[in-house]
């Protein structure tokens, strides 16, 4: 894997941008895009797939068959997973990152 | 293996596309290109070429479909004009970007509004930026030569750059001349096979053509990019006289006309070079010194070449078949930068003609060569540009 972190002379760059390491993305982390996240609640989940199948990127995270989560680093907020889960009540709900990055402050606050 | 034959400008191109015999071609009509393309399918129709061809509904696709095949490894062709390059301009950037080595000619033809179907070379003219080298014809030989070169020059590891090869709608694409044409098995061996520079379809080396170049990383590759024309003029230069050797027909950088000696310069492209070149021997009959540069290579502009074709004459006068609005016609914006940076002490002028198809004529040269002889001695530079054949 390229460390991107140090940059190239033009001489030395890959021509054209083309990226020549397969699946490098995974290092590349696009969740601060987000204007709302996805929060996935696990007991409201009923493992249909769906979120998993429809997701744009690949942030609906799976293991051994369950799904266990969404790859927030990754996530762009898009919010078809939400739109998509016909689990009721709905095992995604999409809320404000804002809000959602206060919460995780606050939290780590409180640990502390 | 050569052969002298009479065809017209775009059966000269399509002649060309059945001795490369390219993997794939994306087609899309659009006059006065359409017959070239109408060629190549009667070829690939009756076997005589093993293209695939693939029919779009559009230029912008035509050009997709070109990026596509080409990042897939196979030696790709298209040809267009006029509105049709104008729907291309998205994809025509990014096949010079991504180092594709398409070839396409380009039918020149003078762009909407209003709509006109004929000849001028604002189409071209817009797309110079665009980083693909672009090589101006003057008749179906220089069309059918340039053709060949442009596949050799464009796969070049060290350029790895799509070519325009340019000439003028109806003017030369529907007009027949005699020329002297190779066989598919020599032209075959001189492109030689091709060997891409990448291929999204090599398993063994999985790649990702498309990702987003952010701020830290666009700037390098569009450096890359500069360094590719660079090595384009040299690569030009080499490949010319192969095929020189190959064929006798010896082109250069420019075409120059009675130039060695010339007080007064003429810098004209495409059909027009060929009526300059009549008026001027009928105007050094008459006692003026009068000579023409006709440029080959608009893209990379060969700047050293042209300023040492130009640096003894005590006028030169460009002659632009296009206008960049604002500004003068283009060709003579580059010669006067040209100029400036190699010191020519040599008053330059802009004559603009020849919009929308207008013809051109010997007496109109030879008008404008005794106008520029009377610049010659009063020394009365006029830096707005003529306008010939304009009503006014």
């Amino acid at each position: 894997m390229r460390d991107y972190s140090k940059l190239l002379n033009w001489q030395e760059e890959p021509m054209s941008g083309i990226i020549e390491e397969p699946g490098s993305s995974v290092h590349y982390h696009t969740g601060s895009w987000r204007s709302y996240r996805p929060v996935w609640d696990s007991e409201k989940c009923i493992q249909c797939f769906r979120c998993w199948a429809y997701c744009p990127d690949a942030s609906i995270l799976a293991e051994d068959g369950k799904i266990t989560g969404i790859d927030l680093d990754h996530c762009k907020g898009c919010g078809i997973c939400a739109k998509e889960c016909p689990a009721k009540p709905a095992a995604i709900e999409m809320v404000l990152e804002s809000d959602a990055r206060e919460k995780d402050r606050e939290a780590a606050g409180k640990d502390s | 293996m050569a052969e002298k034959i009479a065809l017209t400008g775009n059966e000269a191109g399509a002649l060309a596309f059945k001795h490369i015999n390219p993997d794939v071609v994306g087609v899309y009509p659009i006059t006065p290109q359409t017959e070239l393309m109408h060629d190549v399918a009667k070829y690939v129709h009756d076997g005589d070429m093993d293209t695939e061809l693939v029919t779009v509904e559009s230029e912008h696709s035509a050009m997709s479909v070109c990026v596509g095949s080409s990042a897939g490894g196979a030696r790709t062709m298209t040809a267009t004009c006029g509105q049709g390059l104008a729907l291309m301009w998205e994809i025509i950037y990014i096949a010079s970007s991504y180092r594709l080595p398409i070839v396409m000619p380009v039918v020149n033809r003078a762009l909407s509004a209003p709509i006109n179907i004929h000849c001028d070379h604002s189409d071209s003219m817009g797309a110079r930026d665009s980083g693909w080298i672009q090589l101006f014809c003057e008749d179906s030989q220089e069309i059918y030569d340039n053709m060949i070169m442009a596949i050799k020059i464009a796969e070049n590891k060290d350029v790895l750059l799509p070519v325009m090869v340019c000439f003028d709608g109806f003017i030369i694409s529907h007009t027949m001349q005699v020329l002297e044409v190779l066989d598919r098995e020599t032209v075959s061996k001189f492109i030689g096979e091709y060997k891409p520079a990448y291929s999204v379809l090599d398993l063994d080396k999985p790649i990702t053509v498309g990702g987003l170049d952010l701020p830290p990383f666009y700037f390098e590759h569009k450096r890359q990019q500069v360094e590719g024309m660079k090595k384009a003029e040299e690569v030009i230069d080499k490949v010319t006289k192969e095929y020189g050797e190959l064929t006798g027909r010896n082109y250069g950088f420019y075409n120059g006309h009675q130039l060695e000696d010339a007080e007064i310069a003429l810098v004209a492209m495409g059909s027009a070079a060929g009526t300059a070149k009549a008026a001027v021997d009928i105007a050094r009959e008459n006692g003026i010194k009068v000579g023409l540069m006709e440029p080959r290579v608009f893209r990379p502009f060969p700047e050293e070449k042209f300023a040492s074709a130009l640096e003894n004459a005590k006028l030169t006068c460009v002659f632009d078949r296009s206008i960049s609005f604002g500004n003068k016609g283009p060709l003579a914006i580059e010669i006067k930068s040209m100029a400036y940076d190699y010191e020519l002490d040599v008053p330059i002028v802009n004559a603009i003609y020849g919009l929308g198809g207008r013809d051109i004529t010997v007496e109109d040269f030879t008008g404008h060569i005794n106008k520029l002889a009377e610049i010659c001695k009063s020394g009365d530079i006029e830096h707005e540009p003529a306008y010939i054949g304009l009503r006014e």
